[in-house]
């Protein structure tokens, strides 16, 4: 009996950890280091590059879970991006006075408000796309990756019905323009922002996984849904939750994306979710770690892509893709079961 | 009849309704010159021609092979560029138009070896998304490379002779110009690629592809290497839509990002093959029939009920001419759930 534990118990607390991936991101940024030349333009380079690729996870978690845990590739996962973006830009003007007062808590305080209605906004509509959209295709890959596109059209239209097809402006609120400048180095503000908030959204996303009973129950979820369900859990509505959050999360990224650029677009989240199939992919199915990774990965890649080499640029990404693909054809963290 | 059936390969259209629609715009088609005259008349004819080759080379993958690809934009603007470059840095001559066909097909059939190596070997659903990340630069590519493709603006051509509108073969009551001559090689290159493409589908091979989409499992169990099938589809389908793209040059004399590499013609294409019908190369042909005219006349339409309904909230936002692709969109849902095999499979109920 006694052998028989100590047998089992290393079996499972062995399980090598696979590091090689973690490194990818801090050898990047160091090789980038001599090859840019300049401490100054480095740290600017860099912080930029983690800012976007904050807001690409932000963007991407949601999709990856969604994808884990039900197998559902959502497509119309960047219609939310758009409609987050929009939302907070319609809620807009109700908070403009405390939005362009003269005050760091006021800003902050209408910058969270915007990010809270864009969330509640995009939240309740993924249940409701989840439950009019993707509930009838369950199990149809061919299906599911159709309707969602045809979700796509559908948002993008409506947002150009009402918002017309020119692109609107959303400023930043007057505390986060600017740099702050330490010496020869100057970094945005809003950028370190995006980094606090990619940051504060990657520690709850690992509690949650982790460290409470809904975390693991998804993660259950994720490595055999049947089971969960014959031990009396609704996997169904653990799913609709899930996919909830990771609407909500779209809107965050989509908040997040507009007052990073500045301007929005109807077609805005199309664009960007070209950049998070990549990094979901990079990253591998499923994989919210290996989603973090990607997207970091993808976006200081990019950056120095485009210092360096700016034609190169443009397929920098793919060709990060290609070779991340070479080394392991699943991704970085391939979800065990598919 | 016999003679008939050799042509489409043994797979006539199915259902009375359906032949007889596809009848009619055979005849549509093929008479347009003659019947409907006029210079958006024609352009509505040939894009027709054009975009029924490029939405059966996708129904070959959306429809025979289950499998969703977002660069098939990528493989008509190669087709696209391929033949409007050599036009115009070749000289006007039929040889640059050989050149430049040749040279997007080869490219064109590489480039989707590639992809396909790379996504096709672990999943079917990596494929989409690496497609549309691959799709998407290389549209920035083609915009950004602007010394070579002339950039956003794209590059304008000149045919060889005998295609240019200023060219007369008969003078007369009915004049035969250059711009008729280009409209027949459109339609019967058109023609000839979708009867391959028919044949391709029935041959053994296009039987696997089938076997592989409704139960890869199987089908690789049986013996077949999916992966080799699925590849060689991917590049038949790329070939026959950078033929697309080439047959979309000589029409429009013009090759630029907005009309081959767009995300927006991707989504019409597969507009196209779902309200036509997945499946069924005939569904093609009906789907992009309806979405050009829809695109070119539903807007006069759509012009006229918000006339109508202009008194009434929302239905002058709703029916605004410009939102006639919302309405597609709508449809294309709902065909997906409730048709999935589009308008062809509806009106093909066998007898």
């Amino acid at each position: 009996m006694i052998a028989v534990r100590g047998h089992a118990k290393p079996a499972t607390h062995k399980r090598r950890r696979d590091v090689a991936p973690l490194l990818l991101v801090p050898v990047v940024v160091l090789i980038a280091l001599p090859l840019v030349g300049s401490v100054s333009s480095w740290v600017t380079l860099t912080v930029a590059g983690l800012a976007m690729g904050m807001i690409i996870f932000i963007i991407a978690s949601g999709l990856t879970l969604v994808f884990g845990l039900m197998d559902v590739l959502n497509f119309g996962h960047g219609a939310f991006i758009s409609i987050g973006a929009y939302a907070a830009a319609a809620f807009a003007p109700w908070v403009a006075a405390s939005l362009h007062a003269d005050s760091l808590a006021l800003n902050l305080a209408a910058l969270l408000s915007l990010i809270a209605v864009a969330m509640v906004v995009t939240g309740a509509l993924g249940y409701a796309f989840e439950r009019i959209i993707v509930m009838p295709v369950y199990g149809q890959h061919l299906k599911q990756i159709l309707v969602t596109i045809g979700g796509v059209i559908v948002a993008e239209q409506l947002i150009i019905a009402v918002y017309g097809p020119v692109q609107i402006a959303l400023p930043l609120p007057t505390a986060f323009r600017g740099s702050l400048v330490f010496g020869d180095i100057a970094v945005e503000r809003y950028r370190l922002i995006a980094v606090a908030v990619g940051l504060v959204i990657f520690a709850a996303m690992e509690l949650t996984l982790n460290r409470t009973k809904i975390g693991l129950l998804i993660r259950a979820g994720v490595e055999n849904g049947e089971m969960v369900q014959a031990l009396g859990y609704h996997i169904r509505r653990l799913f609709v939750g899930v996919f909830m959050v990771g609407s909500a999360l779209a809107g965050l990224g989509g908040v997040m994306w507009g007052f990073y650029r500045e301007a929005l677009t109807p077609g805005m989240g199309m664009d960007v979710m070209v950049l998070v199939f990549i990094v979901v992919v990079i990253g591998g199915l499923g994989s919210v770690g290996g989603c973090f990774i990607g997207a970091l990965l993808v976006a200081v890649t990019a950056n120095y892509a485009g210092f360096l080499a700016p034609k190169l640029a443009l397929i920098s990404n793919i060709l990060l893709m290609a070779v991340i693909l070479l080394w392991r054809s699943r991704g970085l963290y391939p979800v065990a079961k598919r | 009849m016999s003679v008939l059936g050799a042509v489409l390969s043994g797979d006539p259209p199915r259902g009375r309704l359906l032949s007889l629609v596809l009848a009619l715009i055979f005849v549509g088609l093929a008479f347009a010159p003659v019947l409907f005259p006029g210079a958006t008349a024609l352009n509505v004819a040939a894009k027709i021609c054009y975009f029924v080759v490029l939405a059966a080379s996708y129904d070959l993958l959306l429809g025979y092979t289950g499998i969703v690809s977002f660069a098939h934009t990528m493989f008509f603007g190669l087709g696209g560029y391929g033949a409007g470059l050599a036009l115009y840095n070749l000289g006007p001559s039929w040889s640059s138009l050989l050149v430049g066909t040749l040279a997007a097909l080869v490219l064109a059939v590489a480039l989707a070896l590639v992809i396909g190596l790379f996504s096709l070997r672990v999943r079917a659903i990596f494929f989409a998304m690496i497609t549309l990340a691959v799709a998407s630069a290389f549209s920035v590519l083609a915009s950004q490379l602007s010394a070579l493709t002339g950039g956003e603006d794209g590059r304008t051509f000149r045919l060889p002779e005998l295609l240019r509108p200023g060219f007369r073969l008969l003078d007369g009551p009915f004049v035969v110009n250059g711009r008729i001559i280009a409209y027949y090689l459109v339609f019967f290159s058109a023609l000839v690629l979708f009867l391959l493409m028919l044949r391709v589908v029935n041959s053994p091979f296009g039987r696997v592809l089938q076997a592989i989409r409704d139960n890869e499992f199987r089908a690789e169990a049986v013996g077949y290497r999916t992966v080799v099938y699925r590849s060689i589809a991917n590049c038949l389908a790329a070939a026959a839509a950078a033929f697309a793209g080439v047959l979309s040059a000589v029409w429009l004399r013009y090759t630029g990002p907005a009309v081959t590499l767009s995300f927006d013609i991707m989504l019409d294409i597969l507009l196209m093959v779902v309200i036509g019908g997945m499946g069924t190369l005939y569904g093609a042909v009906i789907g992009a029939t309806i979405f050009v005219l829809a695109e070119t006349y539903l807007q006069n339409l759509m012009v006229a009920i918000s006339h109508v309904g202009g008194e009434l909230p929302l239905v002058p936002i709703l029916f605004h001419p410009d939102r006639w692709l919302l309405w597609l969109g709508v449809l294309f849902v709902l065909s997906v759930y409730f048709f999935p095999t589009g308008i062809a499979g509806r009106l093909g109920v066998r007898r």
